[in-house]
This record gives C-alpha cells, sequence and structure tokens, in this order.
C-alpha cells in the first residue's frame, strides 16, 4: 500500500480534469477511477469503432489501441491496470504496459495488500491456471474457481478440476473431482466441491471450504480435512500470526465459530458469517442474524443489541482493535453502525466504513438523492458532490482526502475534519 | 390441435434412481427419515399430515390429476398418500424400491405449483409435502439423474449449466458488441461498481439464449438506466438445489447472488424473466440464510418492464401485430402476483391479447416447472402427456404467440405446443419488447 504520509497534504484544492473535456475526444468515456493518493483519474475511452484505450488525467495511455478493454482498477499501490486485448488474444495492462504472457481469457484480476502483486485468472487452449505478476503457472486444468491470493502476494490458489468429468456423470462427481491449486500445484486429496479459501500469514497454509459428499463440509488445511464434520461452512480464515484456521460452520441447525474443527462460541445463531480478527489478533467479530430476519454483529459470540432488518456488511475493526463498524440495510436505507450503535442519518447507500489512524472517528461515502457527500462521526457533511470516493485521513487524523467530481469537474481536496463536522 | 393417444406410460430408466436405489440399507433409510421428519420439519408438516380429511377438492386443482384421466393416484392427496403419508403410516418402516418410487413422484409427477393448495379448504400445501419427500430423497442419494447434475454443476460453478467463468463474461462482451450494430455506443457495463440496477439472469441464457441477454442490453440502453452485470459468479440467480431438496447448496448458491450485488453496490437486482430463479430469492433460499425477504429490492422482468413503459423511459413504435395469449408462470403470477402487471405490459406491446382460462393466479402450471423438465429426458413424454389440459386451454386461443415470461414454461410449452401439433409459438416479453421499441436513433 502507498504511504499516505507521502502524499500532498498541504494542497487544499487541486482540479485535476475537467471531464467534460473528455466526452468530447471520445465516443464514449466510461465510469473513471481514481487513484488513492488522488493524484489521478482514468477512464476507459472509445476512439472508434472497437477501438479503444485509457485516459488519464485529459492524457491517453499510449499510442495504439486496444481493440477490448475492460475492468480498470488502481492498485492498492497507486498502478492502473486493465484488461486488454490486442489481435484476440488478452492480457494485463499496467501503467499501459501489457504483460508479456497473453492469454485466449483473463479475468478477475487481484491485487496483493500492498498492491506489489497483480494475480488473474486465464484459460489458454482451453486449459485453466492463475498468472501472478505476469507468471503463469506451468501446470493447467480442465476449470478453475474460486481463486485467492496470499495477503503478502507471494501465492495464488484456485480451485481447480482434476479429473475429466463426462456429461451427466453425477458419481464420477460424487467421488470427488476437484481439489485446489496451490501455486498451480494440485493438493494430493480430491473432494467434492472445494469453494473459497484463504492463506495464513506466509503463504505456508492454505484453508479452503470442502464438501466430502453430498452432505459433510468442512475446512481442509494443506489438503487435509479437519476431523469434523458439519452441515455447511463458510469461508475460512487464519488467526493471525498462527496456522490456526477459524470459519463459520452450522452444527445442531445454528451457526456458529469453529476453530481447527472445534466450536470455540458457546452461542449460536440463524446466520454467521464473514467473520473477521481485530489487527491485534485478540478478537473475532462476525455479522450474525441472532434471530430469523435480523441482523447484527457478534464480538467474541456476543452479538450487540441493535439489529436490523435487512443487512449488515463491509465490517471492519479500528486500528486500535476497540471498536467494530458496518453498513446497515432496512427497508432500502442504508446508515452505519458503530459498536452496535446505529447512526441516525439514512442513505441511499453507503460505503465501508473508514477508521482515523487513531480509531477516534469513523467515516464514510454516502448516497442519497444521487448525490455523494461523506459521513464522519454520525453526522452527514453539508457539502454535496455528484461523485465521491471513499475517504482518505490523513496520517495526523486531521485532514481528509476528498476526491469529487462537481459539474464534470474532478477535484481533489484536503479538508480539515473539524470544518466537516463542526 | 391433435390429440396423440399414447397415454401409454412408457418404462422410464434413470440411473440416478438405480444406482441411488442400490446404495441404500434400511438402517440408513430409517434413520434419514427420522433425522429429516424430526430434525427438520415442525408445526407446520404436522398439521398438514393431521388436517387432510381426504375430501379430494384438491383434485381438480392439479394439471396432472386432470391430465392423466382423473387418476386419484395423480390427484395431490393422493401423491402426499403414496409417499409421505405411506412413510407415516409405515413410521419410516419403508424400502429401497419405495424411496425410489417416491423420488418419482415428488420430482416428475408434482411442479410444487401450489395451485392446490388454493383449493384446499385448510390450506394444506402439497407443494410442501412433496418437498419434504424430496430432502429425504436428496439424503437418501436417490434424486432424478439430470437435475442431479444441475445441482452439481451449481455447486462446481455456482450456475447451473457448467458454464465456465470465461465463457460468461466473453458471452456478454460478444452480445454487447453484436447490440452496437444497433447501438453504436451501446454498453453492457461489467462490475459497474454503484450502479443503481444489477442485471441477473440465469445459465441458459449464455449457454443456448444469449439474444435475451441482446434483448436486455438494448432496453437498458434505451432507457438510460445505470446498470451492470456481474462478470463474477453469482451471475446465475437459479436454483435446482432448491428443487432437489439441497436446502445448504440452496442457500449457498443465493449467498454468492446477494454478496455479489452487495459488493456492487447496487440499490436494486432485476432479475430476467425466469419464475423458479424469483422464487429462490423471495421464498426459499432468501429464509434458508435467514432473511424475510430479499434483502435488496429485487424485481421480475415484468416488474422493470411495467416500470419503464409507465414512466416513458420506454416507448413504443408500433404494437406487436400478431395474437399473443399468456401462460401465467406459477411461481410469479400466484406466487408473487404479478399477473396484473404482465398483462399490463403485453396490452402497451401487443395489439391483439387473448386470455386463456383459467389465468392469473388460477392458471395451470407448465408442467415444466418445479424442476421437473430438469430431470430431463427420460421423463419428457410422461411430462407432456400429464399436461393435456395445458395443451387445451392453449389451443383454445387460438393465438399465433404464447408470451411466457419464465425458463421453464418456455421450455415446458415448447414441448407441448410441439407434441400436440399446436401451430403457436413461444416469445418472452423482452423479444417483443425489442421488436416494437423506439429505439435511440428513431427518438
Ligand atoms: S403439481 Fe401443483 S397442483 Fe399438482 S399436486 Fe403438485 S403443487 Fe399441487
Ligand atoms: S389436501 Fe385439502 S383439499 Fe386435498 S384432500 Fe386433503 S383436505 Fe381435501
Amino acid at each position: 500500500m502507498a504511504d499516505s504520509a507521502n502524499w500532498d497534504w498541504g494542497t487544499g484544492e487541486k482540479l485535476i480534469s475537467d471531464l467534460d473535456e473528455w466526452k468530447s475526444s471520445f465516443n464514449w468515456v466510461e465510469e473513471p477511477y481514481v487513484s488513492p493518493d488522488g493524484e489521478q483519474i482514468a477512464s476507459i475511452v472509445n476512439v472508434d469503432e472497437a477501438e479503444f484505450n485509457v485516459c488519464v488525467n485529459g492524457e491517453v495511455w499510449r499510442e495504439d489501441i486496444y481493440d477490448k478493454a475492460w475492468h480498470l482498477r488502481y492498485t492498492p499501490d497507486g498502478r492502473l491496470t486493465a484488461l486488454v486485448n490486442e489481435n484476440d488474444e488478452w492480457t494485463v495492462a499496467v501503467d499501459g504496459e501489457s504483460w508479456e504472457n497473453t492469454f485466449d481469457y483473463a479475468w478477475n484480476p487481484i491485487f496483493s495488500k500492498d498492491g506489489g502483486t497483480i494475480a488473474v485468472s486465464f484459460q489458454k487452449d482451453g486449459e485453466y491456471g492463475m498468472a501472478r505478476n505476469d507468471a503463469p503457472w506451468e501446470e493447467l486444468f480442465a476449470n478453475l474457481n474460486c481463486p485467492e491470493l496470499s495477503p503478502d502476494g507471494t501465492k495464488t490458489a484456485a480451485t481447480v478440476q482434476i479429473e475429466d468429468l463426462g456429461s451427466a456423470d453425477i458419481f464420477k462427481f460424487q467421488d470427488g473431482v476437484f481439489t485446489a491449486a496451490d501455486d498451480g500445484t494440485p493438493w494430493d486429496s480430491k473432494f467434492v466441491n472445494v469453494w473459497w479459501k484463504s492463506f495464513n500469514h506466509d503463504g505456508s497454509k492454505l484453508a479452503a471450504e470442502i464438501r466430502l459428499n453430498l452432505y459433510d463440509y468442512t475446512i481442509a488445511v494443506n489438503g487435509e480435512p479437519w476431523a469434523k464434520t458439519f452441515a455447511s461452512v463458510w469461508k475460512p480464515i487464519f488467526r493471525p500470526g498462527t496456522d490456526s484456521v477459524v470459519a463459520p460452520v452450522k452444527a445442531a441447525g445454528k451457526w456458529t465459530i469453529a476453530e481447527d474443527g472445534n466450536i470455540i462460541w458457546d452461542k449460536g445463531f440463524v446466520q454467521l458469517w464473514q467473520q473477521m480478527f481485530s489487527p491485534d489478533g485478540k478478537k473475532i467479530a462476525a455479522i450474525v442474524a441472532p434471530s430469523f430476519g435480523r441482523w447484527t454483529v457478534a464480538v467474541d459470540g456476543i452479538a450487540w443489541s441493535a439489529t436490523i432488518g435487512d443487512m449488515i456488511t463491509e465490517m471492519v475493526f479500528s486500528p486500535d482493535s476497540s471498536k467494530v463498524a458496518a453498513i446497515a440495510l432496512e427497508d432500502e436505507k442504508w446508515t452505519l453502525i458503530v459498536n452496535g450503535s446505529l447512526w441516525q442519518d439514512t442513505y441511499d447507500m453507503a460505503y465501508q466504513p473508514v477508521f482515523s489512524p487513531d480509531s477516534q472517528m469513523v467515516a464514510a461515502k454516502v448516497e442519497k438523492n444521487k448525490k455523494f457527500t461523506f459521513a464522519i462521526n454520525g453526522k452527514t457533511w453539508n457539502q454535496k458532490f455528484d461523485y465521491v470516493w471513499d475517504p482518505v485521513f490523513s496520517p495526523d487524523g486531521k485532514n481528509i482526502l476528498a476526491r469529487t467530481v462537481e459539474d464534470g469537474k474532478y477535484y481533489r481536496r484536503v479538508i480539515p475534519v473539524n470544518e466537516m463536522i463542526g | 390441435m391433435t390429440n396423440p393417444s399414447e397415454n401409454k406410460k412408457p418404462m422410464v430408466l434413470d440411473e440416478g434412481l438405480e444406482k441411488g436405489a442400490a446404495k441404500l440399507t434400511q438402517d440408513r433409510i430409517e434413520k434419514t427419515i427420522k433425522q429429516v421428519l424430526e430434525g427438520e420439519t415442525g408445526a407446520r408438516f404436522k398439521a398438514y399430515v393431521e388436517t387432510c380429511v381426504h375430501c379430494g377438492l384438491c383434485s381438480d386443482a392439479c394439471h396432472v390429476y386432470l391430465s392423466l384421466d382423473r387418476d386419484p393416484k395423480y390427484s395431490p392427496a393422493g401423491k402426499v398418500k403414496r409417499t409421505i403419508g405411506e412413510i407415516i403410516k409405515r413410521n419410516g418402516k419403508v424400502d429401497a424400491q419405495f424411496i425410489k418410487e417416491a423420488s418419482v413422484v415428488a420430482s416428475t409427477e408434482c411442479n410444487l405449483c401450489k395451485r392446490c393448495a388454493m383449493y384446499c379448504p385448510f390450506g394444506i400445501d402439497t407443494a410442501y409435502m412433496m418437498l419434504i419427500v424430496r430432502r429425504i430423497c436428496h439424503k437418501l442419494g436417490v434424486t432424478p439423474l439430470y437435475i442431479q447434475d444441475t445441482a452439481h454443476s451449481h455447486a462446481a460453478t455456482m450456475n447451473q449449466m457448467w458454464v465456465k467463468e470465461d465463457e460468461w463474461i466473453d458471452t456478454l462482451q460478444w452480445q454487447e458488441e453484436d447490440a452496437r450494430e444497433e447501438i453504436p455506443n451501446l454498453r453492457i457495463p461489467l462490475d459497474k461498481v454503484g450502479a443503481d440496477i444489477m442485471y441477473s439472469v440465469i445459465a441458459p441464457e449464455p449457454k443456448f439464449q444469449p439474444h435475451l441477454i441482446y434483448d436486455m442490453a438494448i432496453i437498458m440502453n434505451t432507457a438510460g438506466i445505470n446498470w451492470t452485470m456481474p462478470s463474477e459468479p453469482g451471475w446465475d440467480n437459479s436454483d435446482m438445489a432448491m428443487f432437489t431438496g439441497d436446502n445448504e447448496l440452496c442457500a449457498r448458491l443465493k449467498k454468492e447472488h446477494f454478496d455479489l450485488a452487495a459488493r456492487l453496490k447496487v440499490k436494486k437486482i432485476v432479475m430476467g424473466e425466469c419464475g423458479h430463479a424469483f422464487r429462490s430469492v423471495y421464498d426459499v433460499g432468501n429464509r434458508m440464510l435467514g432473511w424475510r425477504m430479499h434483502p435488496f429490492n429485487t424485481i421480475h422482468a415484468i416488474e422493470f418492464y411495467y416500470d419503464l413503459l409507465k414512466t416513458g423511459k420506454i416507448k413504443i413504435r408500433e404494437k406487436y401485430k400478431k395474437s399473443v395469449t399468456l401462460h401465467d408462470p406459477c411461481n410469479v403470477s400466484r406466487g408473487r402476483g404479478l399477473h396484473d402487471k404482465a398483462r399490463w405490459v403485453i396490452n402497451q406491446i401487443c395489439e391483439d391479447f387473448t386470455e386463456m382460462y383459467p389465468n392469473r393466479e388460477h392458471n395451470y402450471c407448465c408442467n415444466a416447472g418445479g424442476g421437473v423438465v430438469n430431470c430431463g429426458p427420460p421423463y419428457k413424454i410422461k411430462r407432456v402427456t400429464s399436461n393435456r389440459v395445458k395443451a387445451e386451454q392453449v389451443a383454445k386461443t387460438g393465438a399465433e404467440i404464447l408470451i411466457t415470461p419464465c425458463h421453464n414454461c418456455h421450455s415446458g410449452m415448447d414441448d407441448i405446443l410441439a407434441y400436440y401439433n399446436i401451430e403457436m409459438h413461444t416469445k418472452f416479453i423482452c423479444e417483443i419488447i425489442n421488436e416494437v421499441m423506439v429505439k435511440p436513433e428513431e427518438a
């Protein structure tokens, strides 16, 4: 991740680009993306029939055009990537430079936390694999799903099909034709299904949700299933700094948390997912339904008393591990919920909450009546914009980087938090 | 309409049932039945079992019973008697042959269409009882082969037709490119975070009917909708696991679908013209995950077209000339009350609409629904012969076009029209809208 300390926190306002001008230069301009530091704005643009380019701050990426381009995204370290097609071959373009390897198809780019690694799923000559920083797997497979990249970016993994499966051959399917490939090397064991997976901190261990037959679900770590099975499971994660695996499991009709196969919460819920460790590794929070149709967050098995009817998602811990924030939906209105308290203001959409470095403030991008702004510590900023991206706190927590579009122009602003909530 | 006399019962050999039943032990059968009946059913099940007075009022509601010369064994109560009724009577002591036959009854002789429940004075829902039977059969591994394969596809790929991830995206891009011949700046925006609408379809669209995605792209672009289609799994809103009794997989599929909408930060999901998929988000999968209703505003294509026409976002150039009739899909009309909106839409776009009778929430099922069509070729003849009443109902309208805003209905009705030699063609609503609407260059 780019170190925000090096960003320009001194300039109050910069007009980065006049987006309306772009529109007159191209047939069409697709939805824009901005760099983490806010200094760049970019869009895929159509130049002519079946001719595409990427426009960054008003300049095209390169002279040659692409036949197709999609999935434009900035990496956490501020590099601009897209999936591009030239001469019927697909690859990844990074800051206008294409990878050397090309594929019959490439999709689903995933970035490591620091942005240094880009991984992608690909198909070549009817076989499937992943490529990491332009290095494709050597062994390819009949199909590939549920890709994952280790947090440090050193390893890729996906569910792969390792045996042929004839049309409607339900018996062979039930014998197991899938496994996980860890950096392209399949586990020794085969399963009926392998779904979402996680790596440990250094990429040496890989855990995945598996189904052993049509009924028994569990977690496999490096190919070895837990001793216990469950009625269902969701995506596992590793306890930070350890090789222990923690996953939601359904046992005796209720969802709870298991670690290495053993249930560790004494409470069961109607639903439980998206479990997460606090940054200090001491707490586990999860999104839960304590009763049918009501949703909240449980920390270490204790559910908040405030519940909401439709959805809780985008959960995040504060850097000091003391707070949990998420967004909450009821009757098509979103709000924020922080440590069990629902904010009063509601929105047509809310985005993932962002904590200040000292954990004292929480802010989020919000949308109401097709206008965008930020909500901070329960208050909605009175300035409205045609579009904004997620807020970023300055390292001292005093300012917020506001990346906004107004009247067809993209601005980068540094705004004192006091001014926003004052 | 000709009326083929072959009401003969062809021998059905289904490997899924044969091999599954061959593996059963008496102990496993009894334990599984006990677990499902004691662990997974409650007051509702008990009330249904205890309340039925065998009055037979539900019989005339069932197209299967009516089509098979009112043979009582095909009446709703008859199907209950032959399956769960017998299981209860024998206290779970039934053998593998019985389980195989019960699976055939529950999976291929009942569409879970719930028409009978409307006519029962006690509201007994035979569909629910048949789902319990399917659940027992699933847990015993005795499910018809083709629908089981569909469930496997769902499990492996998160879509029902083994569509690989690149094939899906490639199809969307191909349809986008083709549609640019009509509207040069047209887009099918993939993974557009913050779009108002996520459009989701069922896997037969990319596999066999990509022109339906084309039609919707034309409609979305003409109406100026801020929409997106997802590139990732979860794009398929269908759910045959709901019909095999694999509740855990059914829930997993709906989770992928709703998770995707949450990640894309959309305000609404619009689902294509499919009935069972719609039921899976408003009635079944959502509830298996712990939601009362769908977490997002989720609407069927009929409601979407209704909104677009009402608000003038799409306008009609000239109404469709051929005479049309409408088959009400059970999961859309009886299940969710969209029959009047469907009629309003059809009257806006078609000049000559004729009702079939009975209609709206009383309409007869197509006999493909409830996963019956997915049980595949071994049951095809049985499926069409056991819906003669539908053929008669449709033929009487004399219409040229049969509108069926549901994929399963579409397949089922195609088979019925062909088998009974009825000169009529099926169409989805989007196909007609695309033909008659004002396109951007004409505006
Ligand atoms: S097919 Fe429909 S009407 Fe017949 S028994 Fe089943 S749910 Fe009832
Ligand atoms: S289900 Fe209802 S209508 Fe049918 S026989 Fe039983 S009581 Fe009568």
